[in-house]
């Protein structure tokens, strides 16, 4: 595309038939413990 | 849902849902504002300063990537998520209050010195090990436990955690589990044996320190009133590069009284930390530290100036890890995880020294969210049914906002203390987050932008 730069084509919606396994880490227990970040954490399936 | 804005020279578009993310230029960045609710014809029109030629082609591009399902996507999760809201509860993370006390006085604490509205207290290695027992025995299929050593300051503790841990790792193979220890430290006690055996049995360890000495001197004072930089900073420089700069945080929080909070970041960096996490403080609002209102004009540009230097650092060869600027576009964790919620009171519970649970560290003490003991189990399932309904979709102000995919509706212990219900929102807070998923991708936009310079040459 001449306009548009795409970083990640990887749409969310993929991960709706496979997610919610649970075994990433609880957002709580990396760094924060006074906000709520999880758009930083690991998918454990992606390891 | 579309969001885009400019930032350090760059057009950022975010396309919400679906999560993609996209850098344009101006036109295009123009033609996405109006494409929504106009023809192509209606936009060349409203575009004069533009060639017709050039906005019918930027038009189609966008058209395209609408086809694909990366721009212009629809929130079509509502149903998944309070479907998926609803499977059993598995408890998954402890926090263990391993002491209710502290050899540091720090303003903002939010624990009181430690004592969270209670008396100092230390956890014995039963209560800690019968924690163990509770989360194996509530934790159904999951392998991967995790146990935070908390407090207070938990090196004041420190056999009972050993005793803890060896305790843990005897049970893994039986039951098939894989405990991920972590320990949060503010490095008072801090010495040799203590970081050779955090080293061996700690996934992560949280470091405190607030950046500047006179900024950390002046929040983290002893009980007797002096500043406890230069008792911790070297001892967390040889615990990082003994970490090899990995599986830690230098962790600060900032106030209203260093809202110039960069410099801390840079401090630290500069020190030689790797992994730097310096975050706002939250307390009551009538406290003078608190972040206020007319403060976040800086705290903005404090942001924007973080991130421009840390692109710039990074194309240096000389970059850092900033734990609020973290977002991972290819690997990083599924639309449930993202929608449904930090998991306190459900998957996630905080244990006090005498073995009380609570929905997360920050309900200790607490009466009305007290749910039960280790011995015991949980008693009050209506607190784990109120926890377990909370979710991006219980939050009436997340549903407009495009940073609702990195925050998973925010923190249930802010909005309880700034609301009175766990299902509402911390509007600073919220500012913040927003402006922080920003920076994050600019930095990413960024990082391709010099990825594809350095490949061409």
């Amino acid at each position: 595309m001449k306009h548009i730069k795409t970083l990640t084509n990887k749409t969310l919606k993929s991960t709706v038939k496979k997610g919610g396994c649970g075994e990433c880490q609880t957002s709580c227990q990396s760094a924060c413990k006074t906000s709520c970040t999880v758009g930083n954490q690991v998918c454990e399936n992606n390891k | 849902m579309v969001h885009q804005y400019k930032n350090n020279g760059y057009n950022m578009v975010l396309d919400v849902e679906s999560g993609s993310v996209h850098v344009v230029d101006d036109l295009t960045y123009d033609v996405i504002a109006l494409f929504e609710n106009n023809s192509l014809e209606e936009v060349q029109s409203q575009l004069g300063q533009y060639e017709s030629k050039d906005v019918k082609e930027a038009y189609e591009e966008v058209a395209e990537l609408k086809d694909m399902g990366v721009l212009f996507s629809e929130d079509d999760y509502e149903d998944y998520i309070c479907e998926f809201k609803k499977r059993p509860t598995v408890v998954k993370a402890l926090c263990l209050h391993i002491a209710h006390d502290c050899n540091l006085a720090c303003r903002y604490c939010f624990a009181e010195e430690g004592e969270y509205q209670g008396d100092r207290s230390l956890m014995s290695a039963e209560i800690g090990k019968k924690a163990l027992d509770f989360l194996i025995a509530n934790s159904g299929n999951r392998c991967n436990l995790e146990v935070d050593f908390f407090g207070g300051e938990p090196l004041m503790n420190f056999d009972v955690v050993k005793e803890i841990v060896a305790y843990g790792r005897s049970l893994e193979e039986e039951h098939n589990k894989n405990f991920r220890f972590t320990l949060t430290t503010n490095g008072m006690l801090l010495n040799d044996d203590i970081m050779e055996f955090a080293n061996k049995e700690m996934d992560n360890v949280v470091l405190s320190v607030d950046g500047r000495k006179e900024v950390h001197d002046y929040m983290r004072p002893t009980p007797n009133g002096k500043g406890s930089y230069d008792i911790i900073i070297d001892k967390f420089k040889k615990f990082a590069e003994q970490r090899h700069q990995e599986k830690y945080y230098v962790r600060g929080t900032f106030t209203h009284h260093n809202l110039d909070f960069s410099q801390d970041v840079f401090h630290l960096a500069d020190e030689g930390f790797k992994q730097i996490s310096v975050e706002p403080v939250v307390g009551p609002d009538a406290e003078e530290y608190t972040i206020k209102e007319a403060d976040l004009p800086q705290v903005m540009e404090e942001y924007d100036k973080l991130a421009s230097e840390m692109v710039k650092r990074n194309n240096e060869g000389k970059g850092f890890t900033f734990f609020h600027f973290m977002i991972d576009l290819t690997g990083g964790p599924c639309v449930a995880k993202r929608l449904s919620g930090c998991g306190s009171g459900t998957e996630y519970l905080a244990v006090t020294p005498w073995g009380d649970l609570y929905p997360c560290h920050q309900f200790v003490g607490e009466d009305e969210f007290l749910m039960g003991n280790v011995n015991d189990g949980i008693k009050k399932d209506d607190i784990v049914s109120e926890f377990k309904a909370t979710s991006v979709y219980s939050r009436e102000a997340c549903r407009d906002c495009f940073a609702r995919f990195y925050c998973s509706g925010g923190c249930s212990a802010n909005s309880y203390k700034l609301n009175g219900t766990i299902n509402g929102t911390y509007d600073i807070g919220c500012q913040l987050e927003r402006k922080r998923v920003e920076c994050a991708l600019m930095i990413k936009a960024a990082q391709m932008t010099e990825k594809e310079s350095s490949n061409e040459e």
